[in-house]
């Protein structure tokens, strides 16, 4: 269970990571990279190193939304070292990644990179109606969360196109979210999460389902949800008929209790 | 015989909570385990494993070069398979290949190693090797391996089955008069045990003397070398195995590798010391496995919930090869023979088969077949006095063999020591204040369900030859025997054939020693895990080592104490039988000398000593065996309160209680560290642990990511209340407690999650009880409900 040798190099310009060569690949916390190098499930002729890259560090507040880049760690938002852009759920999203010596070195992009469909950040930025900001060798883009991640593992990223940052919606304090994961053990991936976003000033409602063996699933209809005309069992059933997923039950225990949560929330 | 043990006053002996000598070489960064030697020219051994569960091997293709870098069976000429046969009537043979050579019978199964500078490099010279497989069917399912269709794992046996076994007791007159007919199916999970250091072997030979020495991650290094001369052919005089600090055995290093066995012929022929580092991947889906048990177990109760009869078929799912030394016939024959519990019964009848799969062979882990028997037989229970309307503790108080039928011989022969049950039952449910859970479970609501549950067990420990011949399996425990030597500053060296690996025993067998001769156990030196320094002994499992090598010391203190008597008297001009030895002095009346100065006399001022000296000066090696040798009987009584989340069938350990008999405790603080590791692997064991295998023998769970261990987030605080009966069959009345912690978890656990879903009239019958597992049980009450 060692890697296969490679060499490694650390990017010290951004334009570097749109010009690499066969064989080369970028490595952010390496959380997710190491192990399968030393599985040998994956292998690279050269690892260039982002992680320090000050463009892909920084995190800057704009007039409606919070930009992080992508080598942002869990460890700085969980330590709210960044700015936050809704109440505090991203920090505590942040909390709750697996184990804090992982949390030190994962990052928020390699996390959406690598889109584990179990990830946090997978759900929780989908939850938050998120965009992505990709650079590759055409220019920048912009992409919608949920149409960057396509299937498990996999995402819009063109060859030698990198995620630059993550753009998240601010909220307003009369915000609520909840968002449950359900895992048996700390730091374990989750079997089954959902989260929920009442933003009645701005009028955005959003239910999403996470650690299927896909994407997040928005799902149709948020505000009956959340108001009780669309029972979560029967919202969880119809949606994920489409997935052809056998076992929901977990998914739909998830939603109620985000539900719950966010309507905790409320209340208050 | 029981010596008498000094009282509490003694802060250093038995019974004193003394800290771990051994702990600050570990705390510090000081443990020195096989992956911390390096040797000059040393190479690297990795393996290319079989990647397909059964089939035969048509070609092997390796590169031109490196030479001398890839070796094969066909290679590895003159070298013996390892054989582990048990003498029970009907047992099958297998033969375990150094590197398989035209099948292979399990994944993971060595069949080419390669050699390289760094482990790396080794992995990459593996990829340059093709093996060629014809893929048979695999037998992956224990109960379906003795089907008339099924394939044989061995093809030259009748049916995949090392031995079959009946026992049969006064059963067909006991069951006639039941109130109560329960009947079950059991089912636990294949594991794989999880010590933090891997197995590891370093080979050297050295073509002076012709002498192999083994760096070896081993619990048993006198049996390894046993072994491992064996398959090589070489004398006992030429092996020298060397057990250094080992990171946690718990059965998993009882075991002669073939990994060893190769490494050591490599360094042989090649004349470079050759080291194997086992990775948690090799472990997890190659090596070897434990704990796979299937029952079909039926309970006759009278209508007072008296235990009438229970009948059994077991069956064990041995793998495909029986191991050295344990055997194929371990598991289950156990299995037979202590299934019965603590209880009374009138009769009995218990069949079993020990199946070989295409699996990794199974070994004997903490608690062995125990953990399995008890997760039967108290699950059983609690079905019999639900059926009978009856509480947990009430069929249990009903059954349990009492004080006074103490010492109590079982259905099956068993000899119970000492102790009293009913009384440890009686505390847990104290503890665990059984009477608030209750009241609390009447007026619960919402979606989690609150339940409690017990189990009780008893542990047979340092049981001996009496026991073991009869399963007439590789090796058989006799005796025990330690040296203690006083060293010429007045230290104690001394030598045991046991190895501790996590056990304390560099503590407690010193704080036995110091009620023996008061030599301070900051002066004692605990040699262990050499075959060069030490008695030959059977090694570290079935509880055994506190009994047994701690008789031994005391046995060897006591006879070397006498001879430094001997000398002070000479000294202090006394008679010998005027001197007692007490915190490193020897006191007669107002007289006294160190033991220092009675060394120092010894060794370096012999002109001093009498004429009539004994010669036999300051080192002794003595001898020691139990009253009989049927085993010490700890014994523990478990009681946990959990919730059940019925929507995500999570498992929540609200609070976990332990009432533990061991006996004259030689450290309490050890023991409940023992206790309490031992608790969390069975923790593991009804909740997380599984390795499981898909219809062609493909092990599904190959990264720890899979295959989830116990973490400290999962653990309540365990809360022990000790019992201390002395066993009257030892030395100081200790009993081995060492694998009681792993045995009573999974039976306790399950109780309480079928306790607290008793308004659904729905049981967890498999472990672990993952919440998929707990979620389809619930829906069998959902579609009840339906119809
Ligand atoms: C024990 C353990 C437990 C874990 N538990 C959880 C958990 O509970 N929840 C959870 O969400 N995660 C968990 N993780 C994963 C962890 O959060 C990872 O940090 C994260 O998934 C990947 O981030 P990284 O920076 O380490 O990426 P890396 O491992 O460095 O890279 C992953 C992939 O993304 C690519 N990549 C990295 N950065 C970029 C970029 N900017 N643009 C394009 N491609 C890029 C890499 O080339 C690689 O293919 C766990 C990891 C471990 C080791």
């Amino acid at each position: 269970m060692k890697a296969a040798a490679f060499d490694f190099s650390r990017a010290s310009d951004i334009n570097e990571l749109t010009a690499l060569k066969e064989g080369e690949k970028f490595v952010a916390g390496n959380q997710s990279l190491g192990p399968m190098m030393n599985l040998r499930l994956v292998r690279a002729n050269r690892l260039v190193d982002i992680a320090t890259l000050p463009a892909l560090r920084k995190a800057n507040e704009h007039s409606n939304h919070v930009e992080f880049g992508a080598a942002v760690t869990h460890a700085e938002i969980e330590d709210g070292e960044t700015p936050d852009p809704a109440n505090g759920w991203m920090k505590k999203a942040a909390a709750n990644i697996a184990h804090r010596a992982v949390r030190n070195r994962g990052t928020i992009g390699g996390s959406l990179a690598h889109a584990d469909p179990a990830a946090d950040w997978v759900i929780v930025l989908t939850g938050l109606d998120a965009k992505v900001a990709l650079i590759g060798p055409d220019g920048e883009r912009k992409v919608n969360i949920e149409d960057f991640i396509t299937g498990p593992y996999t995402t819009v990223l063109k060859e030698n196109e990198f995620i630059a940052s993550v753009e998240v919606p601010k909220r307003p304090t009369s915000a609520c979210w909840g968002y449950w994961k359900f895992m048996r053990q700390v730091g374990e991936f989750a079997k089954a999460s959902a989260t929920v976003l009442i933003d009645q000033e701005n009028g955005f409602y959003r239910c999403a389902l996470g650690a299927l063996e896909g994407p997040p699933l928005v799902l149709p209809r948020p505000l009956d949800i959340i108001e009780g005309d669309l029972g979560p069992k029967k919202a969880v059933e119809d949606a994920l008929s489409v997935r052809k997923i056998a076992s929901y039950d977990m998914h739909v225990a998830a939603l109620e209790r985000a539900l719950e949560q966010a309507k905790e929330g409320l209340r208050l | 015989m029981t010596t008498k043990v000094k009282g509490p006053a003694s802060k250093k002996g038995i019974g004193a909570s003394l800290s771990r000598q051994e702990d600050d070489r570990y705390l510090n960064g000081r443990g020195k385990f096989v992956g911390d030697i390096k040797m000059q020219g040393m190479l690297e051994l990795a393996f290319v494993r079989s990647p397909i569960a059964h089939g035969n091997i048509t070609g092997v293709t390796t590169p031109e070069t490196p030479k001398d870098r890839v070796f094969t069976a066909k290679s590895l000429c003159d070298v013996k398979s390892i054989k582990a046969d048990s003498g029970l009537p009907g047992f099958r043979s297998s033969l375990q290949p150094i590197l398989a050579d035209e099948k292979v019978r399990h994944v993971g199964e060595p069949i080419v190693a390669c050699l390289a500078e760094s482990r790396a490099r080794a992995e990459d010279l593996c990829e340059l090797v093709t093996v060629e497989i014809d893929e048979l069917p695999a037998v992956s399912d224990m109960r379906k391996a003795r089907d008339k269709a099924a394939p044989l794992v061995h093809e030259h046996w009748e049916e995949n089955v090392f031995l079959e076994s009946c026992v049969e007791t006064d059963f067909e007159a006991a069951k006639t008069d039941a109130a109560s007919v329960v009947k079950r199916t059991f089912r636990t999970a294949r594991q794989c045990m999880a010590p933090i250091e891997g197995r590891g072997v370093i080979a050297l030979w050295d073509r002076h003397l012709e002498m192999l020495t083994i760096h070896s991650a081993t619990q048993i290094p006198h049996i390894i070398r046993t072994g491992l001369a064996g398959c090589l052919g070489l004398d006992h005089g030429q092996v020298r195995i060397i057990a250094p600090d080992v990171g946690g055995g718990f059965g998993f290093k009882s075991q002669l590798l073939s990994e060893e066995v190769c490494a050591a012929w490599i360094a042989m022929h090649l004349d470079r010391p050759i080291r194997w580092l086992e990775d948690r991947r090799e472990h997890l889906s190659g090596t070897a496995n434990c704990r796979e048990h299937y029952y079909e177990i039926t309970g006759y109760a009278g209508t007072d919930g008296e235990l009438l009869a229970v009948d059994c078929e077991a069956i064990v799912d041995a793998g495909a090869y029986s191991t050295y030394p344990f055997s194929a016939c371990l598991e289950s024959a156990q299995i037979a023979s202590i299934l019965p519990g603590p209880y009374r019964l009138k009769g009995y009848r218990c069949k079993t088969w020990s199946v070989s799969t295409n699996k990794p062979p199974l070994l004997p882990y903490r608690g062995v077949a125990r953990t399995g028997v008890c997760f039967a037989i108290e699950l059983l229970l609690d079905a019999l006095a639900r059926d009978l309307g009856i509480t947990p503790e009430e069929i249990r108080r009903k059954n349990l063999v009492t004080p006074e039928a103490m010492p109590f011989v079982n259905i099956t022969n068993k000899y119970f020591d000492s102790g009293d049950y009913p009384k440890a039952l009686s505390k847990a449910l104290e503890a665990i204040d059984i009477n608030s859970i209750r009241k609390e479970k009447a007026s619960q609501s919402g979606d989690k369900l609150t339940g409690v549950g017990l189990s009780i067990f008893c542990e047979q420990g340092a049981h001996g030859t009496s026991v073991y011949h009869g399963w007439g399996i590789p090796m058989v425990p006799g005796f025990e025997q330690a040296g203690a030597r006083l060293t010429p500053d007045g230290g104690l060296e001394l030598r045991v054939g046991v190895h501790s690996h996590g056990q304390g025993l560099e503590t407690t067998l010193a704080q036995i020693a110091y009620d023996e001769i008061g030599v301070d156990p900051k002066k004692v030196k605990v040699v262990h895990g050499d075959t060069a320094y030490t008695p030959y002994s059977t090694g570290t499992w079935g509880s055994r080592c506190i009994v047994m090598a701690g008789g031994a010391v005391g046995a060897a203190s006591a006879a070397l104490g006498d001879r430094i008597k001997h000398i002070a008297a000479h000294l202090l001009q006394c008679g010998r039988e005027d001197i007692t030895l007490e915190d490193g002095m020897a006191h007669a009346g107002k007289s006294s000398v160190s033991i220092e100065e009675v060394a120092k006399t010894w060794y370096l001022k012999p002109q001093q000593l009498p004429d009539d000296v004994d010669p036999r000066g300051l080192e002794v090696t003595e001898g020691y065996k139990t009253v009989q040798d049927t085993g010490t009987f700890s014994y523990a009584c478990h009681a946990v309160k959990v919730a059940v989340d019925i929507k995500s069938g999570n498992i929540e350990l609200l609070d976990y209680v332990i009432v533990e008999d061991a006996g004259t405790m030689i450290n309490p603080m050890i023991v409940d560290g023992q206790v309490v590791g031992g608790t969390v692997q069975g923790i593991g064991t009804a909740l997380f642990e599984e390795m499981p295998f898909d219809y062609s023998g493909q092990p599904l769970a190959s990264t720890l990511a899979d295959y989830h261990l116990p973490v400290a987030g999962d653990i309540p605080p365990v809360r022990i209340t000790h019992m201390e009966t002395p066993s009257p069959l030892s030395r100081f009345g200790q009993k081995g407690i060492g694998e009681s912690g792993a045995i009573g978890p999974p039976a306790a656990i399950a109780n309480a999650v079928n306790d607290a879903l008793s308004p659904l009239g729905v049981e967890v019958s498999e472990i672990p009880m993952t919440p998929e597992r707990v979620l389809s049980v619930i829906k069998q009450s959902e579609r009840k409900q339906v119809a």
